[in-house]
């Protein structure tokens, strides 16, 4: 394993930036308190999380800092969005439509609500990994309660047209969340712009803490509560809230929000010129999402022929951390439920690579990546028995 | 999560390649489930004289590729048909239990490649065919993969 290393991961999780680290240290030893107690200390823990509150609700744009709930994470805000809203008012039945490439904290509470008595759909992005409007209202009935589609997602990088698709969902009476855990601080979150009635985020995306989310949930909505208990977060999710975690979620927002523009542009760059290297220094390479909107940060690599844990090994050893989506990542035989849902073959989709670049990512790093990549691809296609047969007559 | 053996198997494979006047072949696995695995023999004395391999596939298919030749060579055809994928994951001081399934196509890939030099020459094959596994370890193996 070589001593530096070059984190090309930075859609798994961030490096908490140390001016998150030291914006959150007073709240630990010194302004410790409860900010359910009234006594002093109490009262100062209080002010500390409703000061990260407003400045959480003026970065999302929200209407009232009450809709501005914390929580432990993108998980739980989604977990509690969709089970919250669902059964919300006693509710037993109705329809969620839910996109076939969400996160698991959205596929599984979604089975779970299948499993108990709701009607569960899933719309299918298209071969770019895109939800189209079209496809969700094909899908939106009298009775769909909710629709859950990702602002963008954590394996492709692809956006989706979330105003758009909220739109469609309110003209059938439905409620809209998105799950934003990998697009806020990187893509320009209004709520009230995009028109959501409640938005899933997580503060290790963008270099804030881990176990520190935020979901946000507008006004008025009727909501049972997911975690019950002592009535915090304007009982609608109890528990004595993590005022380190908020103060942590705050900074690191701002400080997304302070350089998102030239930040956009650097990583674009560095985007691009990983992408253009790859394919044109590899045969039989391509990019997932290529001619759509996408985060700025990640590439979703396509190496035929090549297993990617293979990959992956190979990189660590040469000091850098990727993901894949191939199967054998997990030990499954399928390859990830992202890659099959744009319809891409199974026998190619092994050779999936995750690239995610951040804050810290330099250009030298993208290049000695590349330089890396190609000896390994190349090595790793002249040991397979299939290499010439399935694709040595193509070119990309 | 992987042992030092198996990384070392990964990092620099044993016997790669094929044997161009082969006395047995055995191509085991598919290109859907993401592991295909070929290998060649050589074969006197009804001994496995010489084993070269080709894998494409994960860590663990790689390196249980690797270690499968050089435990075979020198072998009795009998005694290589009989190499499980327990033996292969104990050469290997452990394999994650939802990788047994490379160990798998080692063990049967071999079987196929004595099988196969056993038919061409005109006797009966003896390994009686492709190792199963239970179904507690298939429902390891088929669990869905996460990206986080
Ligand atoms: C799209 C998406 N949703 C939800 C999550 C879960 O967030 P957390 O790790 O904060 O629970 C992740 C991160 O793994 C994610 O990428």
């Amino acid at each position: 394993m070589s001593d530096t290393r070059i984190y090309l991961d930075n859609a798994a999780t961030t490096k908490t930036d140390p001016r998150v680290v030291a914006a959150m240290e007073p709240f630990f030893t010194e302004t410790y308190g409860n900010p359910n107690s009234l006594h002093t200390e109490g009262r100062a823990a209080h002010s500390a999380l409703e000061n990260a509150r407003e400045r959480v609700r003026a970065s999302l744009n929200a209407e009232r800092p009450d809709e501005v709930l914390f929580t432990s994470g993108g998980t739980e805000s989604d977990n509690a969005a969709l089970i919250g809203l669902m059964t919300a008012g006693g509710r037993t039945s109705g329809h969620l439509i839910v996109s076939a490439f969400e996160h698991h904290a959205i596929l599984e509470p979604a089975e779970w609500l299948a499993k108990h008595g709701f009607d569960v759909s899933l719309v299918k992005p298209d071969t770019d990994g895109v939800v189209s409007v079209a496809a969700l209202e094909k899908l939106l009935r009298d009775d769909t309660v909710l629709v859950s589609i990702m602002h963008g997602n954590n394996e492709l990088g692809t956006v989706q047209p979330i105003a758009e698709l909220a739109a469609a969902a309110h003209g059938r009476g439905a409620l809209f969340h998105s799950d934003a855990a990998q697009t806020l601080g990187k893509l320009d979150i209004d709520v009230q712009a995009l028109g959501v009635d409640a938005m899933s985020f997580s503060g290790h995306k963008f270099y804030g803490p881990k176990g520190v989310g935020v979901l946000y949930l507008k006004k008025g909505l009727r909501f049972a509560p997911y975690l019950m208990g002592g009535g915090q977060e304007f009982r609608k999710r109890s528990g004595t809230q993590n005022v380190p975690g908020a103060q942590g979620f705050a900074t690191a927002l701002e400080l997304m929000d302070a350089d998102r523009v030239s930040e956009t542009i650097r990583l674009t760059a560095l985007r691009d010129r990983l992408e253009a290297a790859a394919v044109a220094r590899l045969e039989n390479v391509y990019v997932n999402g290529a001619n759509v909107s996408r985060m700025p940060h990640i590439t979703s690599l396509i190496v035929k022929g090549v297993e990617g844990e293979a990959m992956l090994l190979h990189l660590d050893a040469k000091g850098i951390a990727v993901s894949t989506g191939s199967a054998c990542s997990s030990g499954s035989l399928t390859a990830s439920h992202v890659l099959l849902a744009i319809d891409c073959p199974q026998e190619i989709a092994h050779g999936s690579l995750r690239l995610s670049m951040g804050r810290f990512t330099t250009e030298a790093e993208i290049d000695y990546f590349v330089d890396s990549l190609v000896p390994i691809v190349e090595r790793l296609r002249s040991m397979s028995p299939v290499y010439d047969k399935m694709f040595g007559a193509q070119s990309a | 999560m992987y042992s030092d053996k198996v990384m070392d198997h990964f990092n620099n494979p044993r016997n790669v390649g094929v044997i161009a006047d082969a006395d047995g072949v055995g191509e085991v696995g598919n290109p859907v489930c993401g592991d295909i695995m070929k290998i060649t023999i050589k074969v006197a004395d009804d001994t496995v004289s010489d084993i070269k391999f080709q894998t494409l596939g994960c860590g663990a298919a790689i390196a249980t590729s690797s270690v499968i030749t050089e435990m075979a060579r020198g072998m009795s055809i009998e005694d290589a048909v009989g190499i499980t994928k327990a033996r292969i994951a104990e050469e290997l001081d452990g394999l994650p239990p939802a990788k047994m399934h490379c160990s798998i196509l080692a063990a049967d890939g071999l079987k196929a490649a004595v099988d196969d030099y056993l038919v061409k020459n005109g006797r009966e094959p003896i390994s009686g065919g492709p190792e199963h596994s239970d179904d507690d370890e298939h429902e390891v193996t088929c669990a869905t993969p996460i990206i986080l």
